[in-house]
């Protein structure tokens, strides 16, 4: 073959300007400040979750370094306290801390948010790349099953699920991840379609790759953008329902503090000291928002179209 | 199915048979239309059709003619209706798996559309090692030497392995995509409407490099085309396609010179001639209408609703014209009337 270098006169030489696509995307996304500003709120809230969950002090890194108070400690002579040094956001109806029950009810929040989107994305993932992949019987199957599903109202079925699990941590995660994997199935599936019918997938049969490659080397890498985008928006409305199943009382279970939960203890004395409600309510529609201001600089940054 | 038989009769060419890489027997492909009720599109109905080794032969038509599906069908991405396709002797129609992948050594393509066939997620050294990774052809770093010289050998800078297809042009996607088809070092490949999507001045620096590939390796190529004024430059035989149909096939001097079905001759005056005075005084024929719906193709000849000299209703309307030998030696055409008017 060596011999053979050389038969064409080299006329297409120059060297492009190089740009690697995520790092692409990732120019594009700092364009969009709400979407910087989202993440900044975010990590941030990360930081400030994982340091009410560190030491072994229940009040975590921040009771610890004499900022906040405990989440838990009842200080019954203390109650409805406004908000002070000692306690910056006030007290609640059993005298406990709520600065520290709001960081730590934020790691609830973001855990349950953000693992959750896995669950999704391993069962609707492979749902919809099954049903895209293989087609004809097996998709009509998979399909008809996601919009049986999906016909269910969300929070109704969450409640089913819940209810017969039982009321704790794991199985709000089951229970959501059940529900929400519809729309990820759908999306990915329509991904796989059309991408099945891309040249660039009949170029790699031509050359020999097998089926199981064909998925991981092509047609998953090519599906991920707006998946990641679906995921991203799927974390807010995870973090609702919990909010809502907490309020409902058949989510986290007191004394843990999780939003919902404090919303639903503040709930009774509303008129008396509204912070009770506003606080919380006001860390859910933060957290919410920076979620989905995040979603939609992935979604303009993601979007092959947006390209110069 | 009265066309299958119509169209059994075996192809009129005789060559030797060694000489023949692949050959396409009365190949169909119907694509089911849902909820037309067994309606289907005729894609490919009825093609014969013979390569022969180190040639290329040029096949044009119409745009949905079913050039591309043809072509699919004689490298096996899609399964055929009916019909035999024998690639070196052997009927890849029957193949599958590993079997089938290993005939895709030998049998490449080239696509259509540059920005689409190159798998935007993958770097150019990825997707020119896939096939050697596939075959498991060397040790690692004998392939991304192979890489390099794949990339040398299409003109483009070998130092370009870590870059993604969007930051290249669209003349040198369309080299990665052929050096993709030489990674393995195939006898045969398939240019589908290689060059349709290129400036004209990139059209001519892509078809020279094919032609040097093709003295360099002893290639033999399909070339599938529109233009019939690039299929002449680059081709030895040129059939012509219409309505899944081959209508004419021949040498391409003879084609050019005496085309002897009336579609052929109609194709050849669409060609614009360069020299201002004769473009004015020549009469092109025009085809009257559009190119029939492949779903319910016309009965007897296919042609004969388009047709200038179409004796219909009569034989033209009612018998469907078989590939026979007329005008030149190694010439076929499907026509009642072929090589009047």
């Amino acid at each position: 073959m060596a011999t053979a270098i050389g038969i064409v006169q080299q006329v297409d030489w120059d060297v492009p300007e190089q740009t690697g696509l995520w790092s692409d995307a990732w120019v594009r996304f700092r364009r969009n400040p709400l979407a910087v500003a989202g993440l900044a709120v975010i990590v941030v809230m990360i930081v400030l979750a994982i340091g009410a969950r560190l030491p072994t002090n229940p009040g975590g890194l921040w009771h610890v370094l004499h900022l906040t108070g405990d989440p838990v400690q009842q200080e019954v002579t203390n109650t409805y306290a406004l908000p002070s040094l000692q306690h910056p956001l006030g007290t609640d109806v059993l005298g406990r801390d709520q600065l520290s029950r709001i960081l730590y009810g934020a790691s609830i929040s973001l855990t349950i948010g953000i693992v959750v989107q896995f669950l999704i994305l391993i069962i609707g993932g492979v749902i919809g790349m099954v049903a895209g992949y293989f087609g004809g019987w097996i998709d009509n199957l998979l399909m008809r099953f996601t919009d049986i599903m999906y016909a269910f109202p969300d929070l109704l079925l969450v409640l089913v699920f819940v209810a017969a699990f039982g009321p704790s941590f794991w199985s709000i995660f089951i229970a959501l991840g059940l529900v929400y994997w519809v729309g990820l199935a759908r999306l990915v599936r329509g991904q796989v379609l059309s991408i099945k019918e891309k040249e660039y997938v009949e170029a790699a049969i031509m050359t020999g790759t097998s089926p199981f490659k064909l998925i991981v080397k092509h047609l998953v890498p090519n599906s991920l953008g707006p998946v990641i985008v679906t995921l991203t928006f799927g974390i807010p409305a995870a973090i609702f329902t919990e909010a809502a199943l907490s309020f409902l009382g058949i989510g986290i279970r007191p004394p843990e503090p999780s939003w919902g939960v404090m919303i639903e203890d503040g709930y009774a004395g509303i008129f008396a000291d509204p912070r009770q409600v506003i606080f919380p309510g006001i860390a859910v529609a933060l957290t919410m928002l920076s979620f989905t201001f995040v979603g939609d600089g992935l979604r303009d940054a993601l979007d092959p179209r947006m390209r110069r | 199915m009265a066309a299958l038989q119509a169209a059994e009769k075996a192809p009129a060419i005789a060559v030797k048979p060694e000489a023949v890489l692949l050959r396409v027997e009365n190949a169909f492909k119907y694509f089911p239309v849902s909820g037309l009720g067994g309606l289907a599109v005729r894609a490919v109905d009825g093609v014969d059709l013979e390569i022969r080794r180190g040639e290329t032969l040029g096949l044009v038509g119409e745009s949905g003619c079913g050039k591309s599906t043809l072509a699919r069908l004689i490298t096996a991405l899609l399964p055929v209706t009916a019909g035999k396709i024998t690639f070196d002797g052997q009927d890849i129609t029957k193949l599958r798996g590993r079997r089938l992948r290993r005939i895709r050594q030998k049998m490449q393509m080239i696509f259509q559309d540059p920005y689409a066939s190159l798998d935007p997620r993958m770097t150019v050294g990825d997707i020119l090692q896939e096939p050697l990774d596939n075959f498991g052809i060397g040790s690692v770093g004998h392939r991304r030497r192979r890489v390099q010289e794949l990339l040398r050998l299409v003109g483009l800078n070998p130092n370009f392995t870590n870059r993604y297809p969007h930051e290249f042009s669209g003349g040198q996607r369309q080299r990665i995509g052929i050096a993709r088809a030489l990674a393995l070092n195939p006898s045969f490949i398939v240019c589908d409407e290689a060059v349709s999507a290129l400036d004209v001045s990139i059209q001519a620096q892509i078809i020279n490099l094919l032609q040097d590939l093709q003295k360099e390796f002893q290639l033999t190529y399909l070339f599938i085309a529109h233009d019939l004024a690039v299929v002449r430059h680059l081709s030895d035989r040129i059939a012509v396609m219409y309505l899944g149909k081959v209508v004419e096939t021949a040498d391409r001097n003879d084609i050019y010179e005496r085309p002897q079905h009336p579609y052929t001759k109609a194709l050849l005056s669409s060609i614009p001639v360069p020299d201002p005075k004769v473009e004015r005084e020549r009469a092109p024929i025009t085809l009257k209408g559009e190119i029939p719906s492949p779903v319910n193709p016309p009965s007897g000849c296919r042609f004969h609703t388009r047709c200038p000299i179409a004796r219909a209703p009569g034989v033209c309307s009612e018998q469907e014209p078989a590939l026979e030998a007329h005008g030149a030696a190694d010439q076929v055409a499907a026509c009642h009337f072929a090589g009047q008017a």
